[in-house]
């Protein structure tokens, strides 16, 4: 085996911006460090998911209470529902699965796990959130210009979207695809970084087979979003074209086509669920491997899987439009691609759940969501079969099947996969350790209303609820008795996980307050961002402690070692 | 297909959504099987999940976890069979949606008893039925707005339109849909069962006005249709619909 060089000037030395730097709140406001510039991108994320919430709330309350005088809203208009189902959906997949799980832990994790002292351009790490800041504040304004917010679904169909005519929202509609063209710009500068950080970046000794799989994950999705937003770019600008100077790329009568959109939409908006969906799953893989003592079971296999996977991502993005017409014949392609996606993302379950066979299972609260996204997030996965199949598809599209079945992937990945990674790394980014046991209240208050609002919901699917709908007493199969209550019951366990919500940042005041202080390595977890002091100092690790590496990340458990872990950067005993 | 028939109907039974027409049944042995097939892997898998999580679990009786990576043959097994059954099983989910896909949006049944023609706009089905020579463009066409008034067991063609935005042409009893695009006429066919009064549904956004694009149908006996169409048949006959291109917008 090759003994790697040691390097001790590997990442420069920090002391120069570190003291000739902006001081006070410049500090944050310029920062380029990557844990400063991961904070920003999550508050902002948590901030939008509030935002995205109470959106919820307000159309839910009406769908249960049609009619009601909503508090803290008041009555909610058709245009106004159509304006919240709309950004309800954009805001929680474009500002809050994106930014928390990509960008946030993105930034925060990679130079930590790799061994390096920051991103590889900092300054472009910067203006991405700097960019993405503007288009937080365009979307929020798009939301109370003149004519209200975009009404048009996230999906933004034209002719609908392209027509003022159409939409009746001729500021919104337009504030929306340029907030949303502004978000696409700023991952693609933070994938920039992502993906030649894991390339240059490694502590002296890791090959690419030592990489934690998160960080695979959080890479490969970067991968698969600087490919797939190209044409949606190009379909946002074209759409702001139709939208404000009038030409008809989407309009049959001057030779446009709206159906053009729907593909140039789904080519990235399909790779854009892997995109979201791998750096859950490397969240929750590194949390399961720590808490159940136990080496991931086939570590090549999960990269391997991931990568066939986000291959295979952008061949099934007609299964959205089987019945939206498009060639008949397309549907039977799709359908093959689509159904084939579920045996690597079958084989990834498998995995994860070989990787508890035979371990030291510890149920802290980080591992409690970890095993939670497996266990509601093969919901997720199934139910994607039956809208996978044409023929099935014929009866489920676009109600709320669809719905449910599409929030039993989002919500594992941006709500469950979040709070994982947050309780996980929380002592590493704020120094502090969490209360446990506030941690399972939250934890339990969040997964059983979860299930109780969406279960109820693929029931109304099967019943034929169609999406999109303020009001249903008109629609006599829909406005049964029975169908109604199921709506005040998904309405109110809605109300009761918002209400959990509270546990957790009053978990986290709690903590900042008066929380006991977390040690470099409170979990006795492996990767090199356990190595460093919580939290870390300006350039990760103090000049002369670099890290090196000499094994993988999953050395749990090895025999005939007394811990039953075995850090990265521990140099092999020379003399046993 | 007795067999098939029979669960074909079970969300029928069961009393969440009625089998109206003749392929009805067809999509939903599809969802049932679907239904059976992913439900035994989902609850296979979920219960190794919780039994791991309860057997595996750390009892503070110091014993520690075994060292496996997964790269031995005799443990890759474990993995390497189930996944090669999950694609055994998408062979078999996806022979089956080929059949109701080709039944119900590829092979058009010939010589129907009747043509239609709806057309969404923003916020209202606009249907032309065909009157009582089943043809479609002829003067004793009869005009309707959220009415689609059809005889029982018929055989019927619809030519789908839009004028302005994206609809969807949803009929849940019959397990129809269909988006309608301004710009293009696509033709599709049903054939219902069961009389009664249905909802007729919009299931694309179409702006402001999406809630209250509600429609009927009517499927009607022989009789009733018959009584129905003498009724509303133009006296004079009126200027055959022929432009049919959308307005630009």
């Amino acid at each position: 085996m090759v003994e790697p060089a040691v390097d001790l000037t590997h990442g420069h030395p920090h002391d120069d911006h570190a003291h000739h730097g902006p001081e006070g709140w410049k500090k944050y406001l310029w920062s380029t460090d990557h844990k400063v510039i991961a904070m920003q991108y999550m508050f902002t994320g948590m901030f939008m998911a509030l935002v995205g919430g109470f959106m919820a709330y307000v159309f839910r309350m009406q769908l249960a209470f049609p009619g009601i005088n909503v508090p803290g809203f008041g009555m909610v208009s058709m245009g106004e529902y159509n304006a919240l189902v709309t950004n309800h959906g954009t805001i929680m997949i474009f500002w809050v699965a994106m930014p928390v799980l990509l960008a946030a832990f993105g930034n925060f994790l990679i130079p930590l796990m790799v061994g390096a002292d920051d991103m590889v351009f900092p300054k472009i790490n910067r203006l991405s959130f700097q960019v993405f800041f503007v288009s937080t504040i365009v979307i929020l304004a798009s939301l109370v210009v003149e004519g209200g917010g975009f009404a048009g679904a996230w999906t933004a169909y034209p002719p609908l979207s392209a027509n003022e005519t159409y939409n009746l929202t001729p500021l919104g509609s337009t504030l929306w695809v340029i907030g949303v063209g502004l978000e696409f710009v700023a991952f693609l500068l933070g994938g920039i970084n992502f993906i030649t950080t894991l390339m240059n970046s490694r502590a002296p000794g890791m090959r690419a087979f030592d990489v934690p799989l998160v960080v695979w994950m959080i890479v490969v999705a970067s991968i698969l979003f600087m490919l797939s937003v190209g044409p949606l770019l190009a379909g946002a600008i074209m759409l702001i074209f139709d939208q404000t100077l009038g030409t008809g790329f989407f309009n049959p009568a001057t030779g446009g086509d709206p159906i053009l959109w729907q593909h140039l939409f789904w080519f990235f908006g399909h790779p854009e669920v892997y995109v979201v969906l791998l750096p859950a799953m490397g969240v929750v893989i590194e949390i399961i491997a720590t808490f159940s003592r136990k080496k991931v079971f086939g570590y090549r296999i999960v990269i391997f899987t991931v990568v066939a996977t986000g291959v295979l991502s952008f061949f099934v993005w007609a299964h959205h439009q089987f019945i939206a017409g498009i060639d008949p014949r397309m549907a039977n392609i799709f359908t093959i691609t689509t159904l084939l996606i579920s045996v690597p993302i079958a084989e990834l379950c498998f995995v994860y759940i070989a990787t508890l066979y035979g371990g030291s299972i510890r149920l802290t609260t980080p591992m409690l969501w970890a095993l939670a996204f497996v266990a509601e997030f093969l919901i997720g996965g199934v139910t994607g079969i039956f809208l996978g199949a044409a023929g099935a598809d014929i009866y489920f599209h676009d109600t709320y099947f669809v719905l449910a079945h599409f929030h039993y992937t989002f919500f594992p990945i941006a709500i469950i996969g979040t709070y994982a990674a947050f309780t996980y790394w929380f002592p590493k980014m704020f120094g502090k350790m969490m209360d446990e046991r506030l941690g399972k209240w939250h934890f339990w208050l969040t997964i059983i209303p979860f299930n109780m609002i969406f279960i109820p919901l693929f029931v109304l699917g099967m019943g034929g609820q169609h999406r999109r709908i303020s009001n249903y007493s008109g629609f006599s199969e829909l406005a049964r008795d029975g169908f109604q209550d199921i709506r005040v019951f998904a309405t109110i366990s809605l109300l009761i996980m918002l209400a959990a919500q509270f546990i957790f940042f009053y978990n986290c005041y709690k903590t900042w307050r008066s929380g006991p202080k977390a040690p470099r390595n409170p979990w006795k977890a492996n990767s090199l961002e356990w190595t460093t002091e919580s939290p870390p100092p300006h350039g990760n690790w103090h000049p002369d402690e670099m890290p090196v590496v000499y094994r993988g990340p999953y050395e749990f458990s090895v025999p005939d070692r007394i811990d039953d872990y075995w850090p990265q950067n521990e140099p092999p005993q020379r003399d046993s | 297909m007795g067999f098939f028939e029979s669960w074909g109907h079970f969300f029928d039974r069961i009393g969440l959504i009625r089998i109206g027409s003749t392929y009805a049944a067809d999509i939903d042995f599809l969802i049932f099987l679907v239904l059976v097939v992913v439900g035994v892997w989902f609850l296979a898998a979920e219960l190794i999940f919780v039994y791991f999580i309860m057997k595996f679990r750390e009892k503070g009786d110091g014993r520690r976890a075994d060292y496996i990576d997964g790269k031995n043959k005799r443990h890759k097994r474990w993995i390497t069979y189930p996944h090669l059954a999950v694609l055994v099983f998408d062979v078999l989910i996806i022979v089956v949606s080929f059949n109701v896909w080709h039944r119900v949006k590829m092979d058009l049944p010939e010589n129907p008893d009747c043509v239609i023609r709806v057309t969404g706009q923003q916020w209202a089905w606009i249907i032309q039925h065909c009157g009582a020579d089943g043809e479609l463009d002829t003067a004793d066409d009869i005009y309707t707005v959220d009415e689609l008034h059809v005889e029982n067991e018929k055989l019927y063609h619809f030519r789908l339109e839009a004028t302005d935005v994206l609809h969807s042409f949803s009929v849940p009893v019959w397990r129809i849909k269909q988006d309608a695009i301004p710009g293009r006429s696509i033709t599709g066919w049903f054939q219902p069962t069961v009389t009664g009064q249905f909802d007729l549904q919009c299931a694309e956004i179409c702006g402001f006005g999406h809630t209250v694009m509600q429609g009927q149908v009517f499927v009607e006996s022989a009789e009733e249709h018959a009584a129905w169409v003498e009724a509303n048949t133009p006296v004079e006959a009126p200027a055959p619909a022929t432009d049919n291109t959308p307005s630009s917008g």
